[in-house]
């Protein structure tokens, strides 16, 4: 259910989930398998707003953590579960395995140390390649690539799709999102918590707080023990896919303070993508890309992998990650406020770790309300069918009966009208052109939306039953039309 | 599978009039597939004037003269289907296209011609730092909104690039209500044509400032200004140059990109320089009986001259088509490569058939950089056969030099033919 207008009575739930990014998306998922009533809140227009939109969508195999951290454990589960999770939630997964690359025989030690750690977490199939060997595998490393950790397990994940099918699987499994809902206060009261938002009032005995850069702002409403979570700005560049095959598996540096440095990766989709940079920053808006971030991607970036073609770049991003000082996940009660489970401090590998991270916490939910299980929960989710992928004669029976599909609407990725009515129309569907754009990918390519845009607008419009001067790109003020031909520029349109 | 002599990819501009001449050369059957809801393409968002000055003598409107090509090709028969994207063309010419009526089909083509035109380079390709808020559009997909759908996208408008379609939006902007503040360019010269820069910009009081750029987008969720430094001869932002402009809406007319992605499908050489097919003077790219026209070959400034070269290639392609199974067809003789250098980019054609080619050979081609009162020259080897001189070039307008077939026929030993900008 969407939420509408404002609320004079406290909506009562059993738990609050603050933030629909992937890890509340993934526990609210988790949740659904029991019967609960339960909400997700979330001050966007749509899920996967935050740092769940913006990073590599790398699934880690699970090297990097120190053995003994949550980051670890979960991501090493995480990877584990992601091959069934995303059968199961009919999402683009890939093992493109990866590789740490070395440029100095004198930090092999390092390299090797790194695959101990690795062992020591579980993680199956690690070894250290000779430059040769790498080299057979990926042809455009560096020429100072000298060795090489090389983990089979690491993979590439959809993170829009991810997140989404996450969210749709537990909207239909019974879990409500109230979109637009900006948590404003929490008081803690005797049956669990009050919560206030720019929405009205709610009430929950528990809440999970999964709101990324801002975790710290609603932890430290109810715990005298205060918490900060720095905004770290990841900086991106994405690649034509006629370049996507640069490299096939994960590139990455050996890693440093600031995390695991500049990678090279195909995604998931074809597209090659370089980044991120590492900055702490305390504005906790401040997603936008910098002139220096930019330069230091293409300086970075070519001590590991040779031949990138900068001129293939169609768009740069940039991502926060929501780094805690423990430099770990966050994932407990707070000590001063029952009921009050923090999901904090999810930096890399949040994504990996996503399933592991709604199971740990909807077990910590268990112990505490003692459901009773979904009768009626559907571990399964069907994704946006891609004609793309069908024999002519499968895709010539779906258009005969369903003429959309005939249609192509985004030229560069190929996507059908049918695709993107199919987007606005399933549960939690896109409301704004980003919102289709996560979901089918119209947009994406490498023209930018420049010629779908206006025929998107036009089906949200329709859709939606709204003028198309109503349509955002991502809600808020965020409105692509601003007035009509010779208006005066006066009053509303 | 159905069987046309000729499939025509792309009814716009180049695609009408390639139909027109093939029908006029014999050929029969003849299909042109469109992938939007009419024929006419871009033109039919241009709805301003100035189109059809060489072809038809006369000034008319981007949809006024689209209309003369597509009553053309109604009085000829010439079939078509719109709504239908092309998906794929496979080397031995079996077209893959897909509409709502008939699905996916096949088509067996004697014949192809490559019509699709071109799409804006879009902001990602410039890595302008910032915030990826509303209000950034590439100046085409404004003129549809303003044009076709009667929007304002914006009221305060900067606008990133001066080619063509840039200096068209900022006075239709203007028209519409809408404040132009700014022009940048990032090179020391305009993109686009002189009389744009005069009509569009000086009529109206917009400043043009060259050898400018965006350095930074402000606003998160709506575009509330954009930063504008001074670039240098290298074309990097200069510190402490940078001004802040105020606005809702940032436009983007900064390059044209040739649509190619059905040709590098295919296999089809392409230029580095162009980004179109490789053609010779039939306009036949390497893979036979395979032709490309207007702005899928070359970004063109005006739309006369994709007329004229669609003509050309229309014709080539019946008679390629007429010559199927014909011993005429057997050899085109001795190829001579035509190319650019000293300032002139590129040529289209880039190979000619002395042999074979006609009396005369349009070759057209772009300057790299304002030249003033200098020399166009082409050789044969060492050979001068052409000195003009040229009070101005510039990159934004498009030139031409005619070859005649019997300077060439008269040197036997003729390896290559070269086009340059000389001193005087």
């Amino acid at each position: 259910m969407r939420s509408t207008g404002q609320r004079k009575i406290s909506m009562k739930y059993d738990v609050i989930i603050i933030g629909a990014g992937v890890s509340g998306a993934a526990t609210a998922r988790e949740l659904s398998r029991y019967r609960v009533r339960a909400c997700v809140l979330e001050k966007e227009e749509d899920v996967c707003c935050g740092t769940s939109k913006a990073n590599s969508g790398i699934v880690h195999a699970g090297y990097d953590a120190k053995p003994g951290t949550l980051m670890a454990k979960l991501n090493v589960v995480g990877n584990w579960h992601m091959s069934e999770l995303a059968r199961k939630l009919d999402i683009p997964f890939k093992r493109n395995g990866s590789m740490v690359v070395c440029t100095k025989k004198e930090r092999l030690g390092e390299l090797e140390e790194l695959c101990d750690r690795g062992q020591k977490n579980g993680v199956p199939g690690l070894g250290i390649l000779s430059r040769g060997e790498a080299i057979k595998r990926e042809p455009n490393l560096a020429d100072k690539v000298v060795y090489a950790l090389y983990a089979p397990t690491g993979g590439i994940v959809c993170p829009f799709e991810l997140n989404i099918a996450l969210a749709e699987n537990a909207y239909t499994n019974g879990i409500e999102f109230h979109f637009n809902t900006e948590v404003l206060d929490i008081k803690k009261i005797e049956s669990g918590f009050q919560v206030r938002t720019g929405k009205g009032d709610y009430e929950a005995k528990i809440i999970v707080n999964a709101a990324g850069v801002y975790a710290d702002v609603f932890h430290n409403m109810v715990s005298k023990d205060k918490m900060t979570i720095t905004p770290r700005r990841g900086e991106y560049m994405l690649f034509d896919k006629k370049v996507g095959s640069l490299v096939s598996s994960t590139i990455f540096r050996l890693p440093d303070e600031m995390g695991k440095g500049v990678l090279a990766t195909p995604t998931v989709h074809g597209n090659l993508l370089v980044g991120p940079t590492a900055e702490n920053l305390e504005d906790k808006e401040a997603n936008d890309t910098t002139a220096e971030g930019l330069a230091a991607i293409k300086n970075q970036v070519g001590k590991s992998v040779k031949n990138i073609p900068f001129r293939q770049v169609i768009t740069s991003f940039a991502g926060l990650r929501a780094c805690a000082q423990t430099k770990d996940f966050i994932i407990e009660e707070a000590a001063d406020a029952e009921g009050f489970i923090d999901c904090a401090g999810i930096a890399s590998p949040g994504l990996s770790s996503s399933p592991a991270i709604g199971m740990e916490v909807a077990e910590m939910i268990q112990e505490k309300l003692h459901l009773q299980p979904n009768p009626t929960f559907c571990s399964t989710r069907k994704g946006i069918l891609h004609p793309a992928n069908l024999t002519i004669k499968e895709r010539n029976a779906l258009i005969r009966e369903k003429p959309e599909y005939g249609t192509i609407v985004c030229r560069c990725e190929s996507v059908t009208e049918g695709e993107i009515l199919d987007a606005v129309r399933r549960p939690l569907g896109a409301r704004t052109l980003d919102g289709v754009k996560r979901r089918t990918r119209a947009g994406m390519g490498r023209c930018q939306a420049g010629f779908c845009s206006p025929k998107v607008m036009e089906i949200l419009a329709r859709e939606w039953r709204v003028s198309l001067d109503q349509i955002t790109k991502c809600g808020g003020s965020s409105r692509i039309i601003q007035g009509v031909n010779k208006d005066t520029w006066q009053g509303d349109v | 599978m159905e069987k046309y002599e000729i499939v025509i990819v792309g009814g716009g501009p180049a695609g009408l009039a390639a139909a027109v001449s093939a029908k006029e050369e014999g050929a029969e059957r003849i299909l042109i597939l469109e992938r939007d809801e009419t024929l006419g393409g871009i033109l039919n968002q241009c709805i301003h004037n100035g189109f059809g000055l060489h072809t038809f003598k006369e000034e008319l409107t981007g949809p006024e003269y689209a209309q003369r090509f597509i009553d053309r090709t109604e009085e000829l028969q010439i079939e078509y289907r719109l709504n239908t994207m092309v998906m794929d063309i496979s080397r031995d010419k079996v077209v893959t296209a897909m509409n709502r009526e008939k699905g996916m089909f096949q088509i067996e083509a004697q014949a192809v011609i490559l019509a699709m035109g071109c799409r804006e380079r879009p902001r990602g390709a410039l890595n302008i730092p910032g915030y990826r808020p509303a209000g950034i559009y590439s100046a085409g997909t404004a003129q549809r909104l303003v044009n076709m759908e009667g929007f304002l996208p914006g009221r305060e408008i900067v606008i990133l690039g001066s080619g063509d379609i840039g200096l068209i939006m900022a006075r239709r902007m203007t028209l519409e209500g809408a404040n132009v503040r700014l022009v940048a360019e990032l090179m020391p010269y305009s993109g686009g044509l002189k009389r744009n820069i005069v009509q569009c910009l000086d009529d109206f009081g917009i400043p043009l400032k060259l050898s400018h750029t965006v350095t930074r987008i402000h606003g998160k969720e709506r575009v509330e200004g954009v930063t504008v430094s001074k670039v240098d001869a290298a074309g990097e932002p200069v510190a402490g140059t940078e001004e802040y402009y105020p606005c809702d809406t940032l436009l983007l007319s900064v390059g044209l990109i040739p649509e190619n992605e059905l040709s590098r499908g295919m296999e089809i050489h392409l230029s580095p320089v162009t980004s179109g097919p490789v053609v010779d003077d039939r306009l036949s790219t390497d893979v036979e009986g395979v032709f490309a026209c207007g702005n899928v070959l070359h970004v063109h400034d005006l739309v006369d001259y994709v007329s004229e070269e669609a003509y050309l290639a229309g014709k080539h392609a019946a008679r390629y088509v007429s010559e199927i199974g014909n011993s005429k067809q057997a050899g085109r003789g001795r190829k001579i490569s035509v190319s650019g250098q000293d300032g002139v980019r590129y040529t289209v054609p880039s190979q000619i058939y002395p042999e074979t080619m006609e009396e005369t050979l349009t070759v057209r081609f772009r300057v790299g950089n304002i030249y003033k009162d200098r020399y166009l020259s082409v050789y044969l080897d060492g050979e001068r056969i052409l000195h003009r001189r040229r009070p101005v070039m510039a990159p934004g307008e498009m030139e031409q030099i005619i070859l005649r077939r019997e300077d060439i026929l008269k040197r036997h030993d003729l390896k290559s033919v070269m086009v340059k900008i000389e001193e005087v």
